[in-house]
Formats: C-alpha cells, sequence, structure tokens
C-alpha cells in the first residue's frame, strides 16, 4: 500500500481518522515515526499532521506551566521562564532532532528513548488526552501505564505541571555518547525540602523499565526525613530493586542496574550540597 | 497513484514538484531536484549526513516529510558558496584537513553555519554541541572543531595537527 | 607539522630531492567534498531507477527445503525477483583471481543457509517501499540446524558443520589444518627459562561502520554494456568477479567507483553490484541495491574475530627465549579474506622481536557467524594488540620497564626472522628512542646508544 498524509487543522477531525484507520499515525517530529517507515515498517500507510495551534500553546507565566504537546525539544531549551528544564531538553537528540522533537512524540518514544517523560513524571505532571468522545486528564504515572492501551484515536495535547521551587528540580541522564546518545539510563528528580526535610519527593528513572517508571520505594525512603548522607545512602541502597532495565546496543540490563545506585547518589548529593 | 504538488525554496530560489505522498525532504531534493549535496547515510536521524536548515533551523532531510515544508525556505551546501567564492567555513575545512572520505563533510557544514549565525563566538564546549548530531568516521573529529573555531576567531588556518584551541 | 628527524640513519638519507615530504598540502579531494560536489555512488538522478531488498536468512544456520515467490512476484510494483537458479555462476570468487580460493559461497543460498543474514532472494522493485512489502510475501521453509559460534567449539569433534565444501570447521592449507612457523625448539626455550608467562586474548567481529553504506547503481547501456556506480573499494577486483557470476565480458562491465564515503576494508567483497548487474540484466532497467543501516551493521563484513593464546618463555635479564602462539581467526561461515589473513598474521607473529625459539600455529575458523573480512591491517591489527599487551606482562613480571623491555628485545639488520627471513632495514629501535625523548619516558642511557644495524652481540 502506498504511503498517504493528511493534514487537519483541527483535533476531531485527525482523531476521527487514527481511531479509523489501523495503519494512520500521529506525527510530531517524525524522529521515530519517519525512522521506522524508512526502516522498512509497511504497517503504517497514513501519516497524519495535526496542526492545531493549541498544541502549539505554552504557558509557563506563573505557578502552573502548561505546554501543548507539538512544543519542540528546541522551543523549550531556548525558553527564558523554563530554564529548569533546558538541561532535559538540551540532552535529548542533537540539534537537529531537537529542533523536530516533540514532548506528545517522546512520552511515546520506546526505552531507551523518552527522556522528557522521565522528567515530566518526577514533575508530578498531568497529562491531557483527548479523543473524539472528550478529554481525559492523566496522572503521569497513570499515563505511562495505560499508554500502550489507548485508544487508537487518542492525542496527547498537553501536559501541565506546577512550576519547581529553585533548585528543587535534578536531572541527569547518561550516555555512552556525548553530548547526544540513547540513555544508558536517566533519572530525574524532585527534591521539596522544608526546613531540611524532605515533603513528598518524586524520582523517575528513564531506560530502566518498558516505560519512564517512578521510583516508590527510594522516594519513601527520603519523604519525611532530613536529606543527609545516610538518608540518601538508605534511599540508593534500594533503588535498583524496583526496576527491571532490558539489554540492549546501549548497555546490558546487569549494568543498568550496577551503575543507576551510583548515578542516583551522585545526583542526590548534589541536591545536599546546594543552598536550597 | 495520485501525485502532490510541493513548492518551496531552494537556496533562495522557487522550485515545485510532484511527488508521493509521505515522500521525505531528502527524497524530494536529491531525487527530484537534483540537490546531491546532502547525503542519505543511516536513514534514521543518527549520522547526520542529511543536516539541512529549514526556515534557519537545523533538520533532517531523512526525517521530515516534504509536505510538511511547503513554502518553507530550504538551504543546503549547494548554496553556500556565492558568487563562487567559497563560504569562510568552506575555505576553513579546506585549511584545517576537516574531510577524508567527505561524507559527513555537508551536513557538518550545515549545522557549523547555524551554530556560528547563532553564536559568531562560540566556544569549543559550543562548537562540540552543535555538531553533537553528525557523526564522522574518518577524521576523529578534532580538524573539523578546529576549523570551525578559527572561522568563529576570524583568524588564519591552524597548522594541521596537534594545536589545541 | 610534520617534523623528520634526521640524525637517525643519516648515511642513508638523501633529502635533497624531497619537495613534498614534510610540506603541508591540501588535500586533492577536499574542495570537492566541502561543495558537496564528491561524486559519490548515488549521487545521480536517475528516472526510472528500481530498487533492490534482499530476502535473508532469520536463522544461523539451516537447510533450505522449500522457497515460494509466486506472492512477491505478483505484488504490485515488482519488476523481477531473483533466486539461485538466475545466478550464472552462483559462486563468490573475492579472492580467485589471485590465485586465493576457495570457491565455498554462493552468490544466492539455495540449499542451506550457514549464517542469519544470508542473501537468498533479491526484490527488484519500482519503490523501496513495494521491495519491502513484496519482500514480507516470500516463503521460504527452513529446517533449522544447530549453530555453533565459538571457534575452539567449532574445531572440536561432533561439532556443527557449517561447510560441507570444507568437510571440517577450518581452511586447510597446503601447510595442513593451519599456517605454521617454526623457528627452533619452543620446549627446549621453555625447559630453559627462567619465567613462562602463558595468556588468552580475544576480540569481538568489529563494524567498520562507514558513514556511507555499501551499494552500487546499475545503469544498462547499449549493445549489452553496463555501467555500475560503486562505493566498492576494490574497483578493478569486482568489475573481474561480476564478469565471472554472471559470465559476461569484462568489456560489456563499465565500472565507475574509486570513491567510497569510508571504507577501512569493508567495501572489498564484491557483494552487491553482481546481483544489481544481474537484475538490471534482467529487466532491463537502472538498479540500486544500496544496503540500509541493520545490513550495514550485521550484513556486511567485520573485521574478524580472533583468539590468541601466548606462551612465553623469558629471562631474568629481560630476553625472551621461546614464544609459542596459536591464533584462531573467524572467518564466519564463509573465508572471503580471512585464509590471506590467517596467513598474514602467521607471518606477523611474534613480532618485531628477536627470538630463537619460535612456534606458530595461526588457523582460520569458519563458525556460522557473519562472514568476516579485510579492515584496517585484517590479520595484524589484532595479533599487535595481543603481542604488546603481553610484551608489557612480561616486563611487570620480571620487573623490568616495558619499554626498555622491548629495547632487549627489538629485532636488528641480520637476525634469523622466525619465518626464516633475515631481517634488515630495522627501524624499531631507532624509533622507540624518539618515542622514549617525545613522551617523556625516560630509559637508560645504554637504550639511547643501541642501533638497528648493531647486532646484539
Amino acid at each position: 500500500m502506498p504511503l498517504a498524509y493528511q493534514s487537519f487543522s483541527e483535533l476531531s477531525a485527525a482523531a476521527a481518522l487514527l481511531g479509523a484507520d489501523s495503519g494512520a499515525r500521529l506525527l510530531g517530529g517524525g524522529t521515530l515515526l519517519v525512522r521506522r517507515v524508512n526502516e522498512g515498517d509497511t504497517s503504517i500507510d497514513t501519516y497524519v499532521r495535526l496542526r492545531d495551534p493549541k498544541l502549539l500553546l505554552l504557558d509557563a507565566a506563573g505557578e502552573t506551566v502548561r505546554l501543548g504537546a507539538g512544543i519542540t525539544m528546541s522551543r523549550i531549551a531556548r525558553e527564558p521562564a523554563l530554564t529548569f528544564l533546558a538541561p532535559v531538553a538540551k540532552a535529548i537528540g542533537g540539534p537537529a532532532v531537537r529542533a523536530a522533537a516533540t514532548i506528545g512524540g517522546n512520552l511515546f518514544a520506546p526505552s531507551p528513548y523518552g527522556d522528557f517523560g522521565v522528567a515530566l513524571l518526577a514533575l508530578g505532571a498531568t497529562i491531557s488526552v483527548e479523543n473524539t468522545r472528550g478529554t481525559s486528564e492523566f496522572p503521569a504515572e497513570a499515563f505511562f501505564d495505560a499508554r500502550d492501551d489507548l485508544d487508537a484515536g487518542s492525542i496527547v495535547t498537553a501536559v501541565t505541571f506546577r512550576r519547581p521551587a529553585n533548585g528543587a528540580f535534578r536531572f541527569l541522564k547518561v550516555s555512552r555518547v556525548r553530548p547526544k546518545g540513547a540513555a544508558v539510563l536517566s533519572i530525574a528528580a524532585m527534591v521539596n525540602r522544608t526546613n531540611g526535610i524532605v515533603v513528598e519527593p518524586r524520582i523517575a528513572f528513564g531506560a530502566m523499565a518498558k516505560t519512564a517508571i517512578r521510583a516508590h520505594g527510594a522516594e519513601n525512603a527520603l519523604n519525611g526525613m532530613a536529606l543527609t548522607a545516610e538518608s540518601i545512602e538508605r534511599a540508593v541502597g534500594i533503588a535498583a530493586e524496583e526496576t527491571s532495565p532490558a539489554t540492549d546496543a546501549i548497555a546490558s540490563g546487569w549494568y543498568r542496574k550496577t551503575v543507576l545506585p551510583v548515578h542516583l547518589r551522585r545526583l542526590l548529593l548534589d541536591a545536599l550540597a546546594e543552598e536550597v | 497513484m495520485t501525485k502532490v504538488p510541493v513548492q518551496l525554496t531552494l537556496n533562495g530560489e522557487e522550485r515545485a514538484e510532484f511527488i508521493d505522498s509521505g515522500t521525505t525532504l531528502l527524497r524530494l531534493l536529491r531525487d527530484k531536484m537534483g540537490d546531491f549535496t546532502l547525503k542519505a547515510g543511516c536513514l534514521q536521524g543518527t549520522c547526520g549526513t542529511c543536516t539541512v536548515l529549514v526556515d534557519g533551523e537545523p533538520r533532517l532531510a531523512c526525517l521530515t516529510l516534504a509536505e510538511d515544508c511547503a513554502a518553507k525556505a530550504v538551504e543546503t551546501v549547494a548554496g553556500l558558496s556565492g558568487n563562487g567564492s567559497l563560504h569562510p567555513l568552506q575555505q576553513a575545512f579546506l585549511d584545517n584537513f576537516a574531510a577524508q572520505c567527505g561524507f559527513c563533510t555537508p551536513g557538518m557544514l550545515m549545522a557549523a553555519k547555524v551554530l556560528l549565525e547563532a553564536n559568531p563566538h562560540p566556544s569549543r564546549a559550543d562548537v562540540v554541541e552543535a555538531l553533537a548530531g553528525n557523526i564522522c568516521r574518518c577524521t576523529g573529529y578534532e580538524p573539523i572543531i578546529q576549523a570551525v573555531l578559527s572561522v568563529s576567531r576570524g583568524s588564519a588556518p591552524r597548522a594541521a595537527s596537534g594545536e589545541r584551541a | 607539522m610534520m617534523e623528520i628527524r634526521k640524525t637517525y640513519f643519516a648515511d642513508e638519507r638523501s633529502d635533497n630531492g624531497l619537495k613534498e615530504v614534510g610540506q603541508s598540502r591540501q588535500r586533492s579531494d577536499v574542495p570537492g567534498h566541502i561543495r558537496g560536489m564528491t561524486p559519490f555512488y548515488a549521487d545521480r538522478q536517475i528516472p526510472g531507477l528500481l530498487h533492490i531488498r534482499m530476502v535473508r536468512s532469520p536463522y544461523h544456520h539451516a537447510r533450505i527445503l522449500a522457497i515460494d515467490v509466486s506472492a512477491a512476484e505478483r505484488h504490485p510494483g515488482v519488476k523481477r525477483v531473483i533466486t539461485a537458479k538466475d545466478v550464472p555462476h552462483n559462486v563468490y570468487t573475492i579472492l580467485n583471481l589471485i590465485g586465493i580460493g576457495p570457491e565455498d559461497e554462493p552468490v544466492l543460498a539455495f540449499d542451506k543457509v550457514r549464517w542469519l543474514g544470508e542473501p537468498i532472494v533479491a526484490i527488484v522493485a519500482a519503490s523501496e517501499r513495494s521491495a519491502y512489502e513484496a519482500a514480507a510475501l516470500v516463503r521460504v521453509d527452513y529446517e533449522e540446524l544447530p549453530a555453533v559460534f565459538d571457534m575452539e567449539e567449532a574445531l572440536k569433534p561432533g561439532a556443527p558443520l557449517v561447510n560441507e565444501y570444507h568437510g571440517q570447521n577450518n581452511y586447510r592449507y597446503d601447510s595442513g589444518e593451519c599456517r605454521k612457523v617454526r623457528l627452533g625448539d619452543v620446549e627446549e626455550g621453555f625447559r630453559g627459562a627462567e619465567f613462562i608467562l602463558e595468556q588468552r586474548y580475544d576480540s569481538s567481529p568489529i563494524e567498520h561502520a562507514p558513514t556511507e553504506t555499501t551499494g552500487c547503481v546499475v545503469v544498462p547501456g547499449q549493445n549489452n554494456r553496463l555501467t555500475c556506480y560503486t562505493g566498492t573499494q576494490a574497483v578493478f577486483f569486482t568489475l573481474d568477479n561480476a564478469s565471472i557470476i554472471l559470465n559476461v565480458p569484462g568489456q560489456h562491465l563499465h565500472f565507475v567507483g574509486g570513491t567510497a564515503g569510508g571504507g577501512f576494508g569493508g567495501k572489498v567483497d564484491c557483494i552487491v553490484e553482481p546481483i544489481a548487474l544481474l537484475a538490471a540484466m534482467l529487466t532491463g532497467r537502472p538498479v540500486a541495491f544500496i544496503y540500509n543501516r541493520y545490513e550495514e551493521m550485521q550484513i556486511s563484513s567485520p573485521r574478524a574475530a580472533e583468539r590468541i593464546y601466548i606462551k612465553d618463555g623469558v629471562m631474568k635479564d629481560g630476553r625472551i627465549v621461546a614464544r609459542q602462539v596459536r591464533c584462531y581467526v573467524d572467518a564466519g561461515a564463509y573465508s572471503r579474506h580471512s585464509p590471506y589473513g590467517a596467513q598474514k598474521s602467521a607471518a606477523h607473529f611474534p613480532g618485531p622481536y628477536t627470538i630463537p625459539h619460535v612456534s606458530i600455529d595461526s588457523y582460520c575458523v569458519y563458525t556460522n557467524r557473519t562472514p568476516s573480512s579485510a579492515m584496517r591491517g585484517f590479520g595484524v591489527t589484532i595479533g599487535d594488540f595481543a603481542l604488546e599487551v603481553q610484551m608489557d606482562k612480561l616486563a611487570r613480571m620480571i620487573g623490568m620497564d616495558p619499554l626498555e623491555f622491548r629495547f632487549v628485545n627489538a629485532y636488528r639488520d641480520g637476525d634469523m626472522k622466525a619465518h626464516h627471513q633475515v631481517t634488515e632495514g630495522a627501524a624499531l629501535i631507532e624509533c622507540m628512542q624518539e618515542a622514549s625523548i617525545l613522551a617523556n619516558w625516560p630509559v637508560d642511557p645504554r637504550y639511547l646508544q643501541m642501533s638497528s644495524r648493531q647486532g646484539r652481540g
């Protein structure tokens, strides 16, 4: 079957086509989708381009940040109101990939890709998903659980999260090739502290499971505790237990599990060292 | 199968072709418009040899759909030298041994062009980051980095080996 | 800037004629590179171009019971489907022209596949997409067979036989099961040694991963002539081999090449041109056969994996008195350049050192891995890795500086080499002297007095 390309300015029409045609796929930046077609995936027969302006809305002025799913990594990297997200955006691909890669696309990127989704997990983001019947708001963790079973006509339209306190959001990505390269692993963490006590931390891992995941064990080890070398060590000690990293061309599952605690320790000690 | 028209500006010139739907910008530029300066190294967005500029932004033509580029301004290496004289980056690559097989060279030039237009005096780290999406299997990257830095310094070419910025 | 040290071998120098050596010169091909005008094989517009996609074995080792291409042939866009029976002389002959056999590899498999990815059916179609679709419609019935991936396992009795052509899992040289080098008597040497070190070194297959993938584009001309634009590093080899495989006179084939977007030895196997030429002959249309990235990584030949055992006998004063090397080169499923590589390997051991007792056995072994081939000094490069790590270990074992250890053992003019050639033109000592200075790695002054032209005495 030859390829088709359909462009829509309105979401419901795009959603209807996606729901009806099993070979139709929504285009983000194309970095994963067009690659699959280039490499001979003939199950994809229709590119769906959605130009609905609401997918590009960027509201980062206040305490609640709302980002349209069509916003690119390079747009985020240069947004003055989102400097805490710049390290995440810049860790994804090279400059040309970032000019195309979107928030929405990154949420569906298979492990070991999907580092922006890791950040959204740690930020406690809500993912807005729209289809012909209406809109659902998924907490990020629930989104990743449901992601691969969503109805075919579902489209992520935006992500929303509370602006983190200065210095509370931490991120690192380990890759074999720097500055770009697919993740050996990535870690995002929200380490809010009140009077030195950690309050409801969120820690997320990328490339450590089928999707980005929260590290609840490590979070619980820190929650309500003073952030110290000792409490960090307790969290780090159990961090790998909840993970099931794959072995792929980038790294073995054994390697990922073995170095995860090392990198988590560094990230948390860096947070400790900063005056917040 | 019905063909669709795509019209865009290529290196300042209005161009139009009829293509099969879903054709990539890479195929449009090479197979239809005869611009072979960009290369098809990997078709998966990893090697950067298809790097072109679309409305001033660096893009990988192998992952970009021609139908998404309607009415846009595309720039390739074919448009770098105007009036037959070389762009300073091209001269710098020549003077600094920044090419061996030459397959990565067009992609490197376009990535470097984008950098220098946004940041005329980049640091070495800036240059490395700007070229992060381009793979070279021959030179070990150092001569290419030196070539780009030499343009930013606006200085005479460096000697071929050993010296660092 | 290149510097030339004229103090070494000063009496042998004649520099007055040197105009280019030591001067910085622009590479002659860079003006084309920077304009993007260097003519790589795919850089041309060809109306009506057809595309080849190869159907490949999904198994490491299997008998082919049946091949059914009927659905593929009927698929829209498909112009021709090519199988083994369509290939006039269905044998790869890569080094046949310089007298190095063997003819152990088919162009397209028909009764058996011996490695994952072995080519079986070529789809020739009007678009890449229809070629991919039609390739998925080819039905091949296989009987899977046990496979072997480790060279020493492959050499054990009872191991799966990779290639019936050889009847065993190693190439048979005229000297026997391996290439052999003998000098003196290593067992006597080991008996007299004060220290013994025995180590094993392993290397994996290494993929060249050039930025430009393997490929060619064939354009039929007039009077049965065909033009083949190719990225091969071996233009004339490939032309001659294609002529033999296709049973067409060489003068019907016009090969345009010599420009590769990275080769490193990975584009010497004449692997895509014969099929592309055949497709052009059978369809009368221009045809492209271009590897995608999966094929470049997994299918195109890598550097051979090697396993090298080195046993050395050494004296307290640093002299190596005996060196025994057993080297296994993994040809993968077919020979290609590996018998030649393993032979080079035998000649290259024991390294640039004078050792009175030497025994080298170098095997070319078949396994069910991707057939390996040339890469950057194949047969020698990995051997050097093993040898030089061994030298460092020996030095450490006897408590000697590793550079001084090499001075003690360096070969000099007049020394007998292990393969019974007299050393001449040696310069290792002088190179190490200069390296000692440049790297600021001081050695005892007596080593700076040594000369390659003076025997050990």
